[in-house]
């Protein structure tokens, strides 16, 4: 197969950008869309040409590290499928393919189609977590979960914090991101003592690193290669509203001497 | 090198307790003067990372990635083992030692293994707290499914991303510390080599990929868990960025490196297609608890499985080892399935691939209930290959997964240079010979949680902290080392990429230095490694500048060392003359097939050292089997 690929190309995080074609020929549609960027940067180098910067890591979509938006949409035409994985048997022979980075405020480009994600991890520090240290803990058959939940809880879990979300979203919003990483916790008898602070906090920070806010289109759910619905993001707000409308008790504050 | 394990005296299982009481350690005040470095964030990273800084210690962790929950950790699907005995089928810590013994060939030592027998039940303990969403029974317990090599069920699981689930936990505690302080995180920098002053690890020197600067960083000690280097084999089921740079770069340093040929190759990935190819999909062991192995009995078969008869139809596994069946150990699943290939039985286009087969389980259970339990790898193998499993059975082949071997350490995960450690799969680890299904996880948390954060302190206990900085003249040494090679790099300009030369290595090792092994297939090797490292050097083309994200410029500096570590791995295959494990010396083999160890000469592990322009020499660590009795792997009756 034949394909002209219009390329978003820019030389760091300062440069303007514009749009690059590039032509590429012989694809076989059992390439994966990365192996034929591969392919495309080998012939660029052959022709001294600068090659494409991408970010990709496991190719199995499971790491969240490859990225972009492809003929308009963050991971390409195939549902619940990661840029890694979807293949060039999807696309037509001729067609003319455009490839851009994530389009969010949030996630400036640092070269081509590599962007800057560093804003999920800050919200993840804000307090997605449960707070352990490593050492002995109880059996975990001492605190049976019943199995629906457990099912429920990975079905956020299961986020790869690729940002697909974030690239959907017309208001660049990471409400779909932040509902998963907060419902997982939140659905779990571990995550219980620190439930109303983590959603306070993780939300504050979200809103600090410029993502949009949420009008409820649901765009993100359609991009998600994970398949993680909208429906955490109303357990968030709900988890966020308990939270903030009532005087959060604050046990972890001076105690008294004894 | 004097490779001495300082495996403490008493009977197994004590060992660990009273080395644990024994050791020295760093009072709370005093463990924020200390700084260690932890280089990768995996499972054996983030969770080192994570409690070393809670237990207040100051670190600094570096990963390539972007983010440190992106480690290749995060594709392990299929589970973790804990000898928790919840189905009450017999299991318990000797068990789950004896079989990681026996598992690896008897190639490991059994101090560790038994330490990470026992360790492997807080494990568990430790991840659900941090609010790992394991599978559960009805009842809210945890459930449990079975993997290769073993006779009980102890593996925990979610669906089929368990790697993702546990590395999701080590990465939540470390963001915790990275927010606390404790840590300080630089994502999208890759360590280039180790820095020792005195005969002791001291830093690192490392560039960041987004700016090109190569930086100096000076530390108390130095933690390396930088994970496998099956792309030494090109295309494997590792992660494009994973390589062999901090590891080798330590050997070069000093370090010894243990057993490199050690390599698994994983029976059950999908077959490798297109010339092009970047990479290959593991499709989980747990599979095979299902789906049948099998390959038409008639050469040249091409008929589409359903029409082929049961009578024609060679269940190669089942029928050779019928106690254990499809369940055999990888190393053995992995060699059957290359030799009815070789016997021109496979399947697809390329010959290379054998039928995973899900007709009778489906027929058996009902299409909800394989669906429940591999839903998820069924709908990536049909993403990949466009073909349904529900219908038509899988095509699987062997593919390079795991490294067994990596930098030799002590019982307190120390290599032969004084205060660097290596942890998780990027030390020679507890797995000896092959690697039982589930086990890695379970190693990397083990070192990580539980191990490195104690035995480290009896080494910074015994030193003043902060006794060098990074404006010690031995990190300007290094640091213009790094930029004179990657200068080099870059001023080559020759004619040929950087991936075409990384495909030519790894097809010469998988043809040399895969699943079989021979002398003339090694020395071969051994002339044409050189061969294609004087090329790459004089002809290889690296476009773009150092001081820019220049992503060609980190894949040829992996590819060099990588280059330079293969004729390691070769020599070591060679040297090896026996079969053991997922080794297999062609030479070496019982009269029917199976692998044929010789413990009188190699029950040992070959720990090689560095020498300046010589050939590497060679020393060995015996090992001594108290608990386990030395004995052939039988998997038959």
């Amino acid at each position: 197969m034949k394909f002209t690929l219009r390329i978003w190309r820019q030389d760091n995080a300062k440069g303007p950008g514009a749009f690059v074609s590039h032509g590429i020929d012989g694809i076989s549609g059992d390439l994966s869309f990365l192996e034929m960027l591969d392919l495309l940067n080998e012939q660029l180098t052959g022709r001294g040409e600068t090659p494409v910067a991408f970010d990709s890591d496991c190719r199995e979509g499971v790491c969240g590290m490859c990225s972009l938006v492809i003929n308009g949409r963050p991971h390409g035409p195939n549902a619940l499928t990661t840029t890694c994985q979807l293949y060039m048997r999807h696309f037509r022979d001729g067609e003319e393919i455009t490839v851009e980075p994530w389009r969010a405020r949030a996630f400036p480009v640092l070269k081509d189609l590599v962007v800057d994600r560093a804003a999920f991890d800050r919200i993840l520090e804000a307090g997605g977590y449960v707070t352990v240290h490593s050492g002995p803990k109880p059996d975990p058959n001492s605190m049976p979960v019943e199995p629906a939940i457990a099912e429920e809880a990975l079905d956020a879990a299961t986020c790869i914090g690729c940002g697909a979300c974030v690239a959907a979203c017309p208001n660049g919003a990471a409400m779909l991101f932040t509902a998963a990483k907060v419902s997982h916790l939140s659905l779990l008898p571990q995550g219980q003592p620190e439930r109303y602070t983590r959603v306070v906090k993780m939300v504050e920070q979200m809103e600090k690193e410029g993502f949009g806010g949420c009008t409820n289109l649901g765009e993100c759910e359609a991009a998600c290669p994970k398949g993680i619905s909208i429906k955490f993001i109303g357990r968030m707000n709900r988890d966020y509203f308990r939270a903030v409308l009532k005087e959060p008790i604050d046990r972890r504050g001076p105690m008294n001497a004894q | 090198m004097k490779l001495d394990a300082k495996v403490p005296p008493g009977p197994l299982p004590d060992k660990w307790d009273a080395h644990v009481d024994s050791i020295r350690l760093v009072g709370p005040r005093n463990r924020p003067r200390y700084r260690v470095i932890v280089v990768g964030t995996g499972l054996a990273g983030a969770a080192a990372a994570s409690s070393l800084g809670a237990l207040g210690y100051e670190v600094e962790c570096f990963c390539f990635q972007d983010s440190p929950r992106r480690a290749h950790s995060i594709a392990a699907q299929g589970g973790i083992n804990a000898s928790k005995n919840y189905r009450n089928d017999g299991d318990s810590v000797f068990r789950l030692f004896t079989d990681t013994i026996k598992g690896g060939d008897f190639r490991a030592r059994e101090a560790n293994v038994y330490r990470l027998a026992q360790l492997s039940m807080s494990i568990i303990d430790q991840a659900v707290a941090q609010g790992v969403p394991f599978a559960r029974e009805y009842g809210g317990m945890l459930a449990n499914r079975s993997f290769g090599g073993v006779l009980v069920e102890r593996t925990f699981y979610c669906r089929g991303e368990t790697g993702q689930q546990l590395l999701l936990g080590a990465t939540s505690a470390l963001a915790k510390e990275i927010h606390d302080g404790h840590v300080r995180m630089h994502p999208r920098t890759e360590i280039l080599d180790v820095v020792i002053v005195d005969g002791r690890a001291r830093g690192v020197v490392v560039r960041d990929l987004v700016s090109g600067e190569v930086s100096s960083h000076a530390a108390d000690a130095v933690v390396l868990a930088t994970g496998g280097y099956c792309n030494v084999f090109f295309l494997s089921t590792m992660a494009k960025g994973c390589n062999v740079t901090a590891t080798y770069r330590a050997w070069r340093r000093g370090a010894g490196f243990a057993n490199p040929c050690f390599t698994q190759i994983h029976p059950t990935a999908i077959p490798a297609g297109s010339e092009h190819q970047s990479k290959l999909t593991l499709m989980s062991e747990s599979l095979r608890n299902d789906g049948r192995v099998w390959v038409p009995r008639k050469q040249g078969d091409k008929r589409p499985p359903a029409e082929i008869p049961e009578a024609e139809r060679l269940y190669f596994l089942e029928e050779r080892y019928p106690r254990f069946g499809n369940l055999v150990p990888r190393d053995v699943a992995a060699r059957n399935a290359k030799e009815v290939c070789d016997k021109g039985l496979g399947v697809g286009a390329t010959g290379y691939g054998v039928y995973l087969d899900f007709r009778d389980a489906i027929q058996r259970l009902g299409v909800k209930t394989i669906e429940a339990r591999y839903g998820n790898l069924f709908e990536m193998y049909e993403r990949i290959t466009d073909e349904d499993p529900r219908k038509a059975p899988m095509r699987i082949y062997p593919a390079p997964h795991y490294a067994m071997g990596g930098l030799w350490v002590d019982y307190n995960l120390m290599t032969t240079i004084p205060g660097l450690y290596a942890i998780g799969e990027a030390n020679f680890s507890d797995h000896g010979a092959n690697r039982l299904g589930a086990s890695a996880l379970m190693q990397a948390l083990a070192d990580g949680y539980f191990i490195l954060p104690v035995t480290i302190a009896d080494y910074l206990s015994r030193h003043p902290s902060g006794e060098v900085k990074a404006d010690h003249p031995e990190f300007g040494r290094v640091e213009a080392e790094v930029r004179e090679r990657t200068k080099r790099l870059l001023s080559v300009n020759g004619k040929r990429t950087v991936l075409s030369f990384h495909r030519e290595l790894g097809q010469l090792m998988l043809d040399k230095c895969g699943i079989a092994r021979n002398r003339a297939g090694l020395e071969e090797a051994l002339r044409r490694i050189p061969q294609l490292r004087e090329e790459f050097w004089r002809d290889v083309k690296v476009p773009g500048g150092e001081g820019e994200l220049n992503q060609p410029l980190e894949h040829a500096g992996r590819v060099a060392d990588l280059l330079e570590f293969a004729e390691l791995m070769c020599l070591d295959a060679l040297t090896r003359e026996e079969s053991c494990g997922c080794h297999l010396r062609e030479e070496h083999q019982t009269e029917e097939g199976e692998t044929k160890r010789d413990d009188e000469r190699f029950a040992n592990v070959s720990v090689w050292e560095y020498q300046e322009g010589a050939k590497p020499r060679l020393h060995q660590e015996p090992l001594a089997f108290e608990a386990v009795h030395l004995a052939q792997r039988n998997y038959k009756t």
